[in-house]
């Protein structure tokens, strides 16, 4: 489990304790909801949704230029879940930031929820576009990247993919494209925890070498620890500033991260029931007691019958 | 002269695809939030001319479909106008793309597709689109639009980037036939009676109308008084158009460059059999693929031409006597 932390070292920046640890509450927060929400629906997608929340909450806690007052506004980055079935953990870290209201969040895949299966713009308009089918939130990260370029608004765009979703042929029609019209605006982020669907990426179709093809297509590249905020805060500054090169940060993470049973574990990639039990397992391993699962629950309940 | 540069093909002269493309790059002088996208082929879409008036809106995409479709959402969601262009066939490819990136989120995008139908010719069937209509059709919120000459194809490009929503709209390569004047007036789902009639309705859009106006000549000679109406909007359909029509002629032949399935027929069978069934008859390629052949001979072979309309027209009026 420990694989990432040692073979990743962090860059020896200095991001305060207290931001750090802010952080971290806002990345338990994200699980917690997610986990909550995956329970209350019957159904969802918790391995993919534990293993970016640590990415999440440092992109929304500290990179991104999102006013909470006025979300909307046109100078705000962009950021696009291109793994759209991880949208419990999006909900999650609006819910933590204020973005969203937790006891929507908790009403997952419910009819009439703004919660949807997967992120659509329609219903959020912060989901930036609507995902779920791999592939295309990355395309579309592109073309806002070139229309605000076009438009000389300094926004920049964030697109988190999943490491079984560069399997699409489109990601590669888009990191070509990407490179090719210098998109330095563009900062792209892979979750890459080795399993997917079915199995683990080596047994399905592999990716490796992974950091080598994205440098042959002409991205500037880094590698870190996707559970380490020192590493996530320290790659994201470098992504900010690197020329005249669209950015990747392959962040190596742990599907399933934060919930022990779960973790590592190729079952919890897909859309699966929690059992009670189960929910409670996974809130006691975030350090979290039943009682802030029932809270979280009944506000759901609410809005259901609000 | 072996090193002159080859002649481009069908690249000059007046077909819907050059009306399109020089419509594009004038109404983009004003609009200036319009964007052309391109995938390796605008020289055989008409946009060339865009990108000679407006380089800097011109957005290369390489020969890459997808991307190049979801991305046309992206550049919507910075408040451009993203005009998509590509062959029908490979709007085809990149149907799933429009859907979601597009459609779903309700962008306001305008796909443009040449080389539709047989009239694309001799690069054969596999690049003879006989199904984009029915596929675009099914999108929700998808308005699908399929001009009927030059000058129709001009004022339906600049009601296009009026309209607010998406739009898929076919073009086409080959010189087109006029059949409409300087003061013809074009508007989003409504169809247009080109010669009134009262014994049969010949309903067709693209470059079927100019076919079904010259059947209505051939059935003239017969004494049959036939309707034609080009419904150079498919989504939404003319339904009040097509309805009285049916009530008033009694039979309707539809025409279309396309798969009989899915297209302008079944749009037109469908609004009838809510509204006022009569026996229809269907012009199209009869579920086939195409193959090589120049589009005149491709015509004739597939059965799209005026005899082929008129021999419908005749066979649905036999049906509504009995």
């Amino acid at each position: 489990m420990a694989l990432a932390a040692t073979k990743f070292a962090s860059t020896p920046e200095a991001f305060s304790p207290a931001l750090i640890a802010r952080i971290a509450e806002r990345a338990r927060d994200t699980r917690a909801v997610a986990i909550a929400g995956i329970f209350h629906a019957g159904s969802g997608h918790p391995g993919g949704s534990l293993s970016c929340a640590d990415i999440l909450a440092t992109l929304y806690a500290a990179e991104l230029n999102i006013d909470a007052a006025n979300p909307m506004d046109a100078a705000r980055d962009r950021f696009i879940l291109s793994k759209g079935h991880a949208a419990p953990a999006l909900y999650g870290i609006w819910a933590a930031m204020g973005l969203m209201k937790q006891s929507e969040a908790v009403r997952l895949r419910k009819l009439g929820s703004r919660a949807q299966g997967h992120p659509h713009v329609l219903d959020m308009p912060l989901a930036e576009t609507s995902t779920g089918s791999l592939g295309q939130g990355f395309s579309v990260a592109i073309g806002m990247a070139l229309g605000l370029r076009l438009q000389k608004n300094a926004a920049r765009v964030y697109a988190l993919l999943g490491d079984g979703e560069i399997q699409e042929g489109e990601v590669w029609e888009g990191a070509m494209c990407a490179a090719h019209h210098r998109l330095s605006n563009l900062c792209t982020i892979i979750d890459y925890n080795k399993l997917q669907s079915d199995d683990r990426n080596a047994n399905i179709m592999g990716l490796e070498p992974l950091a080598d093809k994205w440098r042959a297509f002409g991205w500037h590249v880094q590698e870190i620890d996707g559970h380490d905020i020192t590493a996530l805060l320290a790659a994201l500054k470098t992504a900010a500033d690197c020329g005249d090169q669209p950015s990747v940060i392959i962040a190596h993470t742990i599907k399933g991260k934060g919930v022990s049973y779960m973790e590592d574990v190729p079952q919890w990639h897909g859309s699966v029931k929690l059992t009670r039990a189960q929910a409670d397992d996974a809130f006691a391993a975030l350090g979290l007691p039943a009682t802030t699962l029932d809270a979280m629950l009944e506000g759901a309940m609410e809005v259901r019958h609000g | 002269m072996a090193n002159a540069a080859p002649q481009l093909i069908g690249t000059s002269g007046d077909s819907l695809r050059e009306a399109f493309g020089k419509a594009l790059a004038a109404a983009a002088q004003e609009k200036t939030n319009v964007v052309v996208l391109d995938a390796d082929i605008a020289g055989g879409t008409g946009v060339h001319h865009f990108r000679k008036a407006h380089p800097d809106r011109f957005f290369q995409f390489g020969i890459a479909e997808q991307n190049m479709m979801a991305a046309a959402g992206g550049m919507a969601a910075t408040g451009l106008v993203p005009v998509v262009t590509t062959f029908a066939v490979f709007c085809l490819r990149a149907v799933e793309q429009a859907r979601l990136s597009i459609a779903y989120t309700k962008r306001n995008v305008k796909i443009v597709a040449s080389h539709p139908g047989l009239d694309v010719g001799p690069d054969g069937g596999s690049a003879q689109s006989l199904e984009d209509m029915a596929a675009f059709r099914a999108i929700p919120g998808m308005t699908v639009i399929s001009p009927a000459d030059p000058t129709e194809m001009a004022l339906a490009t600049r009601a296009v980037l009026d309209f607010k929503g998406p739009v898929y709209m076919r073009t086409g390569r080959s010189p087109s036939e006029n059949v409409y004047g300087p003061d013809h007036r074009f508007e989003i789902g409504k169809g247009h009676v080109l010669r009134d009639g009262s014994d049969v309705t010949l309903i067709a859009c693209g470059v079927e109308v100019a076919r079904a106006r010259d059947a209505a000549i051939l059935l003239e000679a017969e004494g049959i008084s036939a309707r034609v109406v080009n419904m150079a909007t498919i989504k939404p359909i003319d339904v009040a158009l097509v309805a009285r029509c049916a009530r008033e002629t009694g039979a309707i032949v539809t025409a279309e460059d396309h798969n009989i399935y899915g297209g302008l027929g079944s749009a037109v069978a469908e609004a009838l059999a809510q509204t006022h069934p009569c026996p229809v008859e269907f012009v199209g390629v009869n579920d086939v693929f195409g193959e090589s052949g120049e589009p005149q001979e491709l015509a004739e072979h597939f059965r799209l031409t005026a005899p082929f309309i008129a021999a419908a027209a005749r066979r649905a009026m036999a049906r509504k006597r009995a």
